[in-house]
């Protein structure tokens, strides 16, 4: 990393001729006529060689189709309407599949979000990417294309080139399919880059590494259109800014203008709602957000106050058969402990082994070695008629509340279902009516099904769950890992009214530092399996003492937008 | 995966009692039914007629042999052309029609009930219960159905009771395994794990939870299970191996036409015509289920 700063150096670049410009474009499905732009209603921007245009938005927000329809990939059913679509001096408003598949590849390069679908799992990652060379015949032979494939997979980085063209997709990592995946979209150095989500399903670190990647593209001279929801990335790649919502373009600025000084209040809000370390303490959501009004009383935890920690672990191993026969030590030695009205914080990357210490704290599995404590019990060696009591006093929220309800079931059966049997001392049906009101849902929502629901509401009803059997730990599994930043923020800020509210301890997982550091006290840092760094959040964030920890901690870009943000604050 | 919200809407909340209630769709629901499964719907209703009152739907006496008219082609005296003994097939058709769904039913009905047992005790049970159950059953799924059913049908004769068995437990291993795949992914489900982490009973969480969603798939199953174990007993019959002539079960029709079929080709065309009818409609009744069931259409 170079120590300029891009932000204001990108925003005083002289613009040239742009590469495409599109005016007004409208996008909309059905062959109603009405329909037409009801998806993307009107955006217009022009593009120039050399520099990097982002749109953000929430799910919804239209940003995929516009990005699709300058490819021509909107599929049979929309309807694409623009006054201008020019690329590099062609309308394209009036191509035809054919011309669009003549474009696609050679002139503009089209990187999909999931690597693991958009890859043909039965192909050689090779054939995939040399694919459009053969497509387009600008190869000869066999060998020339193996040669050219090999040169790509370089370019983008991945390891041993020659071995990895010839494996298939699952035998690649999710950052090198995600990186083959460039590479076929590079095959024939298209002047323009259109990359939807490249990074969305990474960790961070490997984030890194493909925005690394992007950087130098665009260095060498080609256009690059970002879409993406997540600010943070935009931040350090985008030259310039079209925040979209519900189809509309909400404000369109240069980068350093959109984030340090905000016009539209929309932007405003996405920027406050990223969790990071100076939120920490605060709220996220605006305050004209739904905040926690109901009387929490009732679902107090239950028990008085515990001197000692209320759940420990010791010296946690976790064994796995894998596929292939052999035995995987998922977690080896992990130590924790978690006080009393205290947020832990776990966090690494995929496969750090934190999915499964979570799993191990609520006794889901049984450690190989090592022991939980639950309130001083010896909660992993008991059996499960044994454990049953004491379920009440540790509950769980998952990343995917959907698949953790029964689909028969609705709302209140499903909150009902968790109450622990008229212990707060009134009805039913007014204990299910309390907890929906303090997760901020209604009366209406409860004969609501889960699929009946938005990924928010979701969220609230397992949280609402979680609560309900008044539990002393909350273990939270990557609870906003699924949802748009402004959902988050409202979750988060749910989460932490509750646990001032009703003075429960958080287990809490995630692969967002950012998440971590908004509401953790203290930070469990595990990789392989093992604990590389444990301190308070600060410490770890501010500090951090192992490499590992300070790679992961520098990867986060998260730290650059506060910066940025406190200007436009202070 | 992404299924419309209101999938589900059609579910009952178990499968007893007053929830089966649920099923009955609502006069929206039927405005949302395609012209074919009417059509599905009008050719079952017939058959069942039939079955249970064929006389209603006949017009020839089905037994009554006429020398002056044999081998005729159809027409409109004779819908499906009249045999060798110059009955009128059409009657004979409808009237083997109650004995031919009784061993349909009959095999589905068997063989989903060993299946049953089967699959859900593997489902359930553990590990080794489980690995033991399932090589047997593959072992089973080794033979070709007709296989089976040949063996039995060999060995203990051909009556309705044993062409019952026979196709019921040649079908059932197939059934056992879907039973068995199904109670498994259910066991594994997110919901499960969060009811065992509310610290319910696993007794309350197989009835809660396991078993009403395991066997949500079943009543399709069932539904286009019929018109197979019709097709299965009338190919057994087909190959001699049927109900004996002169009943006039279909595939009994099929057997007794095959001498002459050179020289009337409705002898086995229209006993197969009544066949295929009969299993395409259930079927198509089921697929309709099947996708009202899994969201695929709106309820």
């Amino acid at each position: 990393m170079t120590a300029r700063d891009p932000l204001l150096h990108r925003a005083a670049t002289a613009t040239a001729t742009p590469l495409l410009t599109v005016e007004r474009l409208r996008v909309g499905f059905g062959r109603d006529p009405a329909a037409a732009g009801a998806v993307v209603k009107g955006i217009s921007f022009a593009l120039e060689p050399g520099r990097c245009l982002a749109i953000v938005g929430e799910s919804g927000s239209g940003k995929s189709v516009t990005a699709r329809s300058l490819v021509g990939l909107t599929g049979r059913n929309a309807t694409v309407q623009a006054e201008r679509l020019a690329f590099s001096g062609r309308d394209l408003t009036r191509y035809g599949e054919r011309d669009w598949q003549r474009l696609r590849g050679r002139d503009i390069g089209f990187v999909l979000q999931d690597a693991l679908v958009s890859l043909d799992q039965l192909r050689p990652v090779g054939d995939e990417v040399g694919e459009g060379l053969r497509i387009h015949r600008v190869i000869r032979s066999r060998e020339e294309q193996e040669t050219r494939v090999v040169e790509l997979l370089r370019l983008v980085g991945v390891p041993e080139p020659e071995v990895k063209a010839r494996q298939l997709p699952h035998e690649l990592s999710g950052g090198q399919r995600q990186r083959a995946l460039i590479a076929s979209a590079l095959a024939l150095d298209p002047a323009l880059l259109i990359a939807d989500e490249p990074t969305t399903a990474l960790d961070v670190t490997v984030q890194a590494q493909i925005l690394d990647l992007l950087e130098a593209t665009k260095n060498r001279g080609k256009a690059l259109i970002l879409i993406s929801h997540d600010l943070s990335v935009v931040s350090r790649m985008a030259d310039e800014v079209i925040v979209m919502r519900h189809g509309e373009v909400v404000e369109q600025a240069p980068v350093a203008t959109l984030f340090s000084a905000p016009r539209h209040e929309y932007t405003r809000r996405l920027l406050d709602a990223i969790p990071a370390a100076h939120t920490r303490g605060t709220r996220l959501a605006p305050a004209s957000a739904p905040r926690l009004t109901a009387d929490a009383a009732h679902w107090r935890r239950r028990g008085g106050d515990t001197p000692g920690p209320v759940l420990e672990g010791r010296d946690l191993v976790k064994r796995f058969r894998g596929p292939d026969g052999q035995w995987r030590t998922v977690v080896r030695g992990v130590n924790f402990s978690l006080a009393q009205g205290e947020t832990l914080g776990i966090v690494g990357e995929s496969g750090s082994g934190k999915s499964t210490t979570a799993r191990l704290a609520l006794a889901l599995d049984r450690p190989d070695e090592g022991t939980v404590r639950l309130l001083g019990r010896d909660w992993s060696a008991l059996d499960e008629a044994g454990r049953r009591p004491l379920r009440r006093e540790i509950s769980v929220v998952y990343q995917d509340p959907l698949s953790s309800f029964d689909p028969r079931w609705t709302v209140e059966r499903i909150v009902g279902d968790a109450l622990a049997g008229g212990a707060a001392g009134f009805g039913r049906d007014a204990q299910i009516d309390e907890l929906l009101e303090l997760v901020g849902l209604g009366k209406a929502h409860r004969r609501r099904r889960p699929l009946e629901l938005s990924g928010g509401q979701r969220q609230r009803v397992a949280i609402a769950r979680a609560m309900a059997p008044r539990p002393r730990i909350i273990v939270c599994d990557e609870p906003v890992s699924a949802l748009d930043v402004s959902i988050q923020a409202q979750i988060l800020d749910l989460l932490g009214d509750l646990k001032a509210a009703l003075g429960v301890s958080y287990l809490f997982i995630s692969h967002d530092l950012g998440v971590i550091r908004h509401l953790s006290d203290r930070v469990l840092v595990m990789r392989n399996g093992e604990v590389v760094e444990e301190g308070t959040a600060d410490a770890i964030f501010d500090a951090p003492q192992q490499d590992y920890t300070r790679e992961l901690v520098s990867a986060v870009l998260h730290d650059r937008l506060p910066r940025i943000k406190g200007t436009s604050h202070g | 995966m992404t299924k419309p919200a209101d999938q589900l809407s059609v579910y009952p909340q178990t499968l007893v009692g007053d929830q089966l209630l649920r099923f009955l769709p609502s006069a929206d629901a039927l405005r949302t039914v395609p012209a074919t499964v009417y059509a599905a719907g009008v050719v079952v209703a017939f058959f069942l007629v039939a079955a249970v009152a064929p006389s209603l739907l006949q017009t020839h006496d089905p037994f009554r042999t006429d020398l002056y008219a044999t081998l005729q082609s159809p027409s409109l005296d004779h819908f499906f052309g009249t045999d060798q003994s110059g009955r009128d097939l059409y009657s004979r058709v409808v009237q083997g029609t109650g004995q031919s769904l009784a061993i349909g039913l009959g095999a589905i009905g068997l063989s989903i009930g060993i299946a049953l047992l089967v699959g859900v005790t593997a489902g359930l049970a553990g590990r080794r219960t489980d690995a033991a159950l399932s090589r047997f059953l593959d072992v089973l799924l080794a033979f070709p159905n007709l296989f089976l059913a040949l063996l039995f049908v060999a060995v203990f004769g051909a009556t309705t009771t044993t062409l019952i068995v026979s196709v019921g437990l040649g079908c059932a291993p197939g059934y056992a395994r879907l039973i068995r795949g199904q109670f498994l992914v259910v066991r594994n489900s997110g919901y499960v794990e969060a009811a065992r982490a509310l610290g319910h009973p696993y007794g309350r969480i197989v009835r809660q939870h396991i078993f009403p969603n395991a066997m949500r798939p079943l009543i399709v199953m069932i539904t286009m299970g019929v018109g197979q174990t019709i097709v299965w007993a009338s190919s057994l019959a087909f190959l001699g191996l049927g109900v004996a002539p002169p009943s006039p079960e279909w595939g009994a029709l099929l057997d007794a036409g095959r001498n002459y079929v050179t020289v009337a080709w409705w002898l086995e065309v229209m006993p197969g015509f009544a066949i295929i009818l009969f299993a395409l409609s259930v079927t198509v009744i089921g697929q309709h289920l099947q996708d009202r069931l899994e969201g695929r259409v709106n309820p």
